[in-house]
């Protein structure tokens, strides 16, 4: 007992000199934290877990050329669980104990939304790879996968323009990002002349894996002799249930052609894919993109790996826009220093996989191009549209009622994450509501 | 000859067989190819332009129309990036793809995937495609083909197809291919405006199921007139059909879906309803067994039929293996503490998931469907029974029959139910009751391993199978009756029915809820659920 009380002060004073010391030193020669907050185990192990180790290679090939600002990258790496409120308390703990600068994560929005206000109450840095629903736009937070305006209103101007498609079915997983994407597609299809009775929106539970009603009933209300298209916000692991059992009904893309916003390269590597030849996806990568960068990151991939047959996908792009956008910001701005870098990372851009580039614009989302791939047998897409140019992302809708007359700018006069332009006033109760 | 020299010989003379080829390849490469202008319009850039193209094409008549439309349709039709020749890809998998060319099918050997281009088609290119397949097929040798064709065909005919395919008609030997094709010129004539033409038309079309017919119906039936009332009924006609066949699929999928609940939750109707254990790792018994199916595929690669036949008694005899584990190294230790056999096995639940992410993976695994477990069963054209799920309500029951076989016949079935309806008693009668615990829970275990093979046809082979179906399990028990198998197998068909029932117009959430609530319900009524234990078990 005795003993455990002498050593525990001497390890409270010589962690008390460490504290004192470490402003000094860290600008020196300590390495730069980088925190990966990334499920390793439980439901979201499967799409998160490859983010993390995307994570890793970024870094380890930043070390190979020398760090960063001449110093070391290490990684942080802890493991949330898929329990949403773990979380935050992981969340937490990198920005406190670890004292991470900066935090690479999340993947679903309820994980994420469980992190925003440690974030924002810690003032730490969050850049989160995927494609959300929007209605969000956090100073903290860089959002560097599609919002809604950079997939689901691209994808629906391309079936509705290019297909021809007049009766839509919306299919998603219940839960937000789904839901307020449907809300946000019917909206939009309403402002586009269609009526209600050519709109289906059906939700069903995570995991889904009993499809046959759901599709029978997919195949009647496409036989009524109008194109029809189903927009599937299905997430996770029910899309192979689902695309089994469409091939198995004899669902042709040619006749209801299917687009998926949560399916990517790595969900097509569970399944047979060539029932599925031509139903589509809208992402803003796609790994048979046909530029070097592209090959050279494959080829990267696939030997940190070390498996010939892996895949890479869109969120692991947005992470490697991310983590190049963080690392110029950073060279830009000359430090880590939260604040420093979240000034400078504004109008910063880096080149995509795709042959573009991708700049942070002031609302913390950055610019993307809109891709259309088409299934192939191969467990590929091949795009067969694409938008003329890169799009920015738009943090609130403009096809809902709540946050129409919102915008976000954190550039300095303004600094305003939900700024109604209407009532120019930063943070109305509507905005409340509309984040909800 | 000294034999130094002899393995320079060898040496060299293997040096030459082996880079010959790649010389000649070289060579051909290097040759310039000679391109026929039909080939090359497919090359354009916009789809528009291709699908000239190939409206062209098909009415060249070129000798190769078929293998390069096929090519295209399958995106193997590529380009070369630097010399712009056409080829054809035989093997697309790797960074290195082997190709032919696309004129004279010379073999070009290898080339990397960065060179080379592909001849993208959409969706409206693919139709075009196969509809012009089609036309390419309607004298192919086999019936199969043909009426794969002319079923095509339905709602595609225009002024220009319409006599040759009325000459086919005429030729046409095979009465379904006859039947099609009809049907296809009539769907043409409606479009005719000529009120007889129509008239005969929809006598031709009245009775048919396919949706092609009936878009083309509701095209007349919206319109005025004889006709359009003409249409009416024959639409009428349909529906009535249609809703007959509606209810068939819609048992079918309360049966099928019942049938899966009934696999997973017959072991657990064992342990449980038997043996009284609350097993919470069940699931995970189960994920072993689509595992073992997974493994099996491994090690069969190019087999998956037999595999997966072997998985059965692989994955029985997995869950067995894994059952005894637990069962000697947990469960024994907590007989008559539910609570604290509830809570251990949920661990050892969390174990083996964790397990199989760190061993194997945390993503999900590809289980191949064998070719004669995917597609469907066509009844007619409106009811169809996909075959996967067919296989598997048929497995269901041949398990649920083999248990009740091994329950009612064998001498382990009798020292089981010895045991559990009175432990003390069958021990002084000689009974092994500790042994008889063991084959109890293994053979419970097994037969989570066989549902789990079934399952890998139906979701995904990952760490969290389990858990979606351990919730299931217990419902069924419990509602079934705890104890009684016949129970088990009514209960999980009858709530699968209910729920594909509901779901249509509820939606999958509510329906899932309903069928809890229900459930609670019924519980609440008759706590000893649908067929309970009569007689002095019951008391136990």
């Amino acid at each position: 007992m005795k003993k455990w009380q002498v050593s525990s002060r001497w390890l409270a004073t010589s962690l008390v000199a460490m504290g004192m010391s470490f402003p000094a030193l860290a600008q020196e020669d300590d390495p730069i934290k980088v925190g990966i907050l990334h499920s390793l185990s439980g439901t979201m192990a499967i799409s998160e877990s490859t983010l993390k180790d995307t994570m890793l290679m970024l870094i380890e090939q930043q070390n190979a050329q020398g760090g960063l600002l001449g110093r070391q990258l290490e990684p942080v790496v802890v493991d949330p669980a898929s329990d949403w409120p773990l979380f935050a308390e992981k969340a937490r703990q990198l920005l406190e104990q670890d004292k991470v600068d900066v935090i690479f994560g999340n993947w679903t929005s309820v994980s994420r939304k469980s992190v925003l206000p440690v974030v924002e109450e810690l003032n730490g840095l969050l850049f989160y790879p995927v494609q959300y629903e929007g209605e969000e736009s956090s100073e903290n937070v860089f959002y560097t996968g599609a919002a809604p305006n950079q997939q689901a209103i691209p994808a629906v101007d391309y079936l509705m323009n290019n297909v021809g498609v007049e009766r839509w079915v919306l299919a998603g997983t219940d839960y937000v990002y789904p839901r307020t994407t449907n809300k946000i597609l019917e909206a939009y299809l309403k402002d586009h002349g269609v009526a209600q009775e050519d709109i289906m929106i059906n939700y069903t539970p995570f995991g889904h894996s009993d499809w046959q009603n759901i599709v029978s009933e997919i195949k009647r209300f496409g036989s009524a002799g109008k194109k029809t298209a189903v927009v599937s916000t299905i997430n996770g692991d029910a899309n192979v249930p689902f695309y089994r059992e469409l091939g198995n009904q004899g669902i042709d893309a040619a006749d209801i052609p299917v687009i998926a916003f949560s399916v990517g390269e790595q969900e097509l590597s569970g399944i047979d894919t060539a029932p599925l030849v031509g139903h589509l996806a809208a992402w803003n990568y796609f790994m048979s993109v046909d530029t070097d960068a592209n090959y050279d990151f494959i080829d990267n991939w696939i030997e940190y790996t070390g498996d010939e047959n892996a895949v890479t996908n869109d969120p692991m792009e947005a992470h490697y826009i991310g983590f190049n956008l963080w690392k110029e910001a950073v060279k830009k701005a000359g430090t880590t220093d939260v604040d420093a870098v979240k000034d400078a990372i504004i109008g910063v851009s880096v080149p995509n996989l795709s042959g573009g580039y991708a700049a942070m614009m002031p609302n913390h989302h950055i610019t993307k191009p809109v891709l259309i791939g088409e299934i192939q047998d191969n467990g590929q897409f091949s795009v067969v549209w694409e938008t003329p140019s890169t799009v920015a992302g738009d943090a609130w809708s403009d096809y809902l009622p709540g946050s129409r007359d919102l915008i976000s700018d954190w550039r300095k006069p303004l600094e305003c994450g939900n700024y109604n332009v209407v009532e120019k006033s930063c943070g109305g109760g509507e905005a409340q509501v509309a984040s909800q | 000859m000294n034999p130094l020299r002899t393995i320079n010989f060898i040496l060299l003379f293997w040096c030459f067989v082996t880079l010959a080829p790649s010389v000649f390849a070289q060579q051909t490469g290097s040759a310039e190819q000679e391109v026929p202008p039909e080939l090359a319009a497919l090359g354009a850039d916009s789809y528009a332009a291709k699908g000239e193209a190939i409206q062209a094409l098909v009415a060249s008549g070129h000798p190769r129309t078929r293998t390069w439309l096929t090519a295209l349709l399958d995106g193997k039709l590529q380009r070369l990036e630097d010399s712009g020749r056409f080829v054809i890809v035989t093997e697309n998998r790797g960074r290195d793809w082997t190709v032919i060319d696309a004129v004279d099918d010379a073999p070009l050997g290898e080339v990397s995937r960065r060179n080379i281009d592909r001849i993208t088609i959409n969706n409206a290119l693919r139709n075009q495609l196969r509809s012009a397949m089609a036309i390419l097929d309607l004298d192919a040798p086999s019936e199969r083909e043909r009426l794969a064709s002319a079923d095509r065909l339905l709602g595609e005919v225009d002024a220009n197809l319409a006599e040759p395919l009325a000459a086919r008609l005429e030729a046409e030997e095979s009465p379904a291919v006859r039947e099609k094709l009809a049907q296809a010129l009539a769907i043409h004539r409606l479009q005719s405006g000529d009120s007889e033409a129509i008239s005969d038309a929809i006598d031709t079309l009245s009775g048919s199921l396919n949706p092609a017919v009936r878009a083309a119906l509701n095209g007349v039936a919206a319109g005025e007139g004889d006709a359009a009332e003409a249409a009416q009924q024959a639409l009428a006609s349909i529906e009535q059909k249609l809703k007959l066949n509606r209810a068939a699929e819609t048992l079918y999928f309360g049966l099928s879906l019942g049938s899966v609940l009934v696999l997973a939750a017959i072991g657990l109707a064992i342990t449980f309803g038997v043996m009284g254990v609350i097993n919470m790792a069940h699931g995970e018994l189960i994920m072993l067994g689509a595992y073992t199916t997974w493994m099996m595929q491994q090690l069969l690669p190019g087999q998956p039929g037999l595999a997966l036949i072997l998985s059965i008694p692989a994955g029985f005899l997995v869950a067995v293996f894994a059952g005894i584990i637990i069962e000697r190294s947990v469960i024994r230790f907590l007989k008559g503490r539910p609570l604290e056999t509830l809570l251990a096995t949920f661990g050892v639940s969390l174990i083996l998931q964790q397990l199989v992410r760190t061993l194997i993976s945390p993503l999900n695994r590809t289980v191949v469907t064998p070719e004669w477990m995917s597609g469907s069963l066509v009844i007619n054209e409106a009811l169809s029974l996909t075959l996967n799920r067919l296989y598997v309500l048929g497995f269901a029951l041949v398990v649920f029959a083999g248990i009740m076989l091994v329950m009612r016949k064998t001498r382990l079935g009798l020292e089981v139910r010895a045991v559990t309806q009175n432990r003390a008693m069958a021990r002084s009668m000689g009974i092994r009751a500790t042994r008889v615990d063991i084959m109890t829970f293994a053979l419970g275990s097994g037969v989570a391993g066989l549902a789990g093979v079934a399952l890998s046809q139906l979701t995904n082979v990952g760490p969290n199978l389990g858990q979606s179906y351990i919730i299931d399990s217990f419902m069924v028990v419990v509602f079934g009756g705890v104890g009684n198998l016949w129970g088990t197998l009514v209960a999980g068909m009858s709530l699968g029915v209910i729920n594909q029932v509901i779901e249509p117009w509820a939606g999958a959430v509510l329906a899932k809820i309903i069928v809890l609530v229900f459930i609670i319900l019924f519980i609440q009524k008759r706590p000893r659920g649908l067929f309970p234990q009569k007689g002095r078990a019951a008391e136990g």
